[in-house]
């Protein structure tokens, strides 16, 4: 007999998600075609230059899912913390890896001035957690507990490996729409005929490559927006309080939207990893809405509402 | 987890194991005969409360239960406290040889938690020991997997490993003790312990 359960799958995240994901797909089988298409038409070998690609953007993106804890930490200027140091932060880390039956994360903290967080590293096991410490004064132990559950949701659905795995595609085009220009710049003053099927493939390929990169860029920002949409579920289900985690966001939103952008530069390449990305946020239905990594704190307080209800329902 | 809840970025809230809780009162003859520490009486069962109605409703009903059949027996009521972390304890305390009822409370309790569909709240069921020197000591029950471990807290929040791994050894194969020691984690100024 199967336990009763209050837990229902939200239907329409998945399939917005799975959507998502069927389109970068497809925008990956595209690029390949578009790539073996242009070998044959011009009759030219393009294989090795998009071979250089796969083999640099693959090994960057191995290299920093690998890093990506040591990575995550240098650049956010935080350090790990013991449970004698920050005893309070362990406890509710314990507590919540008790609760949802997951290997404890290294805890870390950032001394920074942006109340914020991020849990990243290539597995459950090699994760790091990490809190700013301006995070831990301005919010109550329940938010606090909320924020944390969102961040070790993150790292249950292995968030880190799906990103990198989505980014790849637009990694390897970044790098050929390079090539190619490169390719065009010095390759074009040798010789004429052969040359100029050679300098039609370059163009072709920087094409290809530039609509693969944008198309690819903006599907990945919406599935990282649903992924947060998913941990913020699953961090409120398991801690059974998605107020405490409502009022975190608006807490932290609030915050985040009230310091200066331009003191942010050093921050931005953090953002797919934060709690709440440390720029302004995008009004919706904007253009920065289609382009930013996390929705709008209205997104995500409508979707916790829903797991509000569902907790106090009926039990199924 | 399996590939498809990653793909979609879900958890499913994972469901208590509560069978293994009945080992306890063997282990604790083996556990006396062994270190010399005995059954205080006193249980408790720790889990994340949810906010709105139902869950308090619940709560109510477990709590007046156990005050029933306890009442019965002249036993005291059960005691619900929260601790600093937002966990409810709720604390069942027997004579010291009544260990068998204190765990058929400590069933109650989960059992109605899991029967309205609450099981993913529960954290652990702790029960408490001590020895003619007064050393406190508890085993603690990991409902998520069906696990124990002992906890022997000493004053200003220091645990005493070595007491800790020597019941572990005497109590042996007994209990299904947590092989991953970094899961053994502490739970200083537990109620009832």
């Amino acid at each position: 007999m199967a336990a009763r359960t209050r837990y229902a799958p939200d239907r329409g995240l998945t399939v917005r998600m799975t959507a998502t994901m069927f389109l970068l797909g497809l925008v990956f089988v595209a690029f390949i075609a578009a790539i073996i298409g242009i070998g044959t038409a011009y009759n030219a070998s393009d294989a090795a230059i998009v071979l250089f690609a796969v083999v640099i953007g693959g090994g960057f993106a191995i290299g920093s899912l690998f890093y990506s804890d040591k990575i995550a930490l240098r650049t956010a200027g935080a350090r790990e913390v013991t449970p004698q140091e920050a005893p309070e932060l362990h406890g509710i880390v314990d507590r919540l890896c008790a609760l949802a039956d997951m290997p404890k994360p290294r805890v870390a903290i950032a001394h920074s001035n942006m109340p914020n967080a991020f849990a990243t590293g290539r597995s459950a096991d090699h994760a790091v957690l990490c809190v700013t410490d301006d995070l831990m004064r301005r919010l109550t132990p329940e938010e606090l507990e909320g924020v944390i559950a969102h961040e070790m949701s993150h790292v249950a659905h292995k968030d880190v490996q799906v990103m990198t795995a989505a980014s790849f595609l637009a990694i390897i085009a970044a790098l050929l729409i390079r090539f190619a220009f490169y390719g065009e710049l010095f390759g074009g003053g040798r010789g004429r005929g052969n040359n100029q099927n050679a300098a039609l493939v370059m163009i072709a390929l920087m094409a290809v490559s530039i609509v693969v990169y944008a198309v690819s860029f903006v599907l990945i920002r919406l599935l990282s927006r649903y992924r947060e949409l998913s941990a913020d579920r699953s961090g409120a289900l398991l801690t059974g309080q998605p107020s405490a985690l409502k009022s975190a966001l608006v807490k932290v939103s609030g915050q985040m939207s009230r310091i200066p952008t331009n003191d942010l530069r050093t921050a931005q390449p953090m953002n797919a990893f934060f709690f709440a990305p440390a720029m302004h946020l995008a009004p919706k239905g904007s253009l920065a809405a289609i382009f930013s990594t996390h929705p709008s704190l209205e997104r995500r307080l409508a979707e916790l509402d829903k797991v509000q209800q569902q907790l106090n329902s009926r039990a199924g | 987890m399996g590939f498809l809840d990653t793909l979609l970025g879900r958890t499913k809230p994972v469901q208590p194991k509560l069978d293994d809780l009945f080992a306890l009162p063997s282990a604790a003859v083996t556990l006396d005969a062994g270190a010399g520490f005995k059954p205080t009486g006193s249980g408790s069962v720790c889990f994340r409360p949810v906010e709105g109605r139902s869950f308090s409703d619940v709560q109510k009903d477990v709590q007046e239960l156990l005050d029933v059949s306890s009442g019965k027996e002249g036993g005291l009521p059960v005691e619900v406290t929260k601790d600093s972390y937002g966990f409810n304890w709720l604390v069942s305390s027997r004579m010291s040889d009544e260990l068998d009822a204190l765990v058929t409370d400590l069933h109650a309790v989960n059992s109605s938690l899991v029967d309205n569909g609450f099981g993913p709240q529960l954290l652990c069921t702790l029960v408490a020991f001590k020895d003619d020197q007064e050393r406190r000591l508890a085993l603690v029950y990991l409902f998520k997997r069906g696990t124990f471990y002992p906890f022997a807290p000493l004053s200003g929040e220091r645990r005493d490993n070595a007491l800790e791994l020597q019941v572990k050894g005497v109590i042996g194969d007994d209990l299904k003790f947590e092989p991953d020691l970094a899961r053994w984690f502490p739970v200083w100024g537990a109620p009832g312990l």
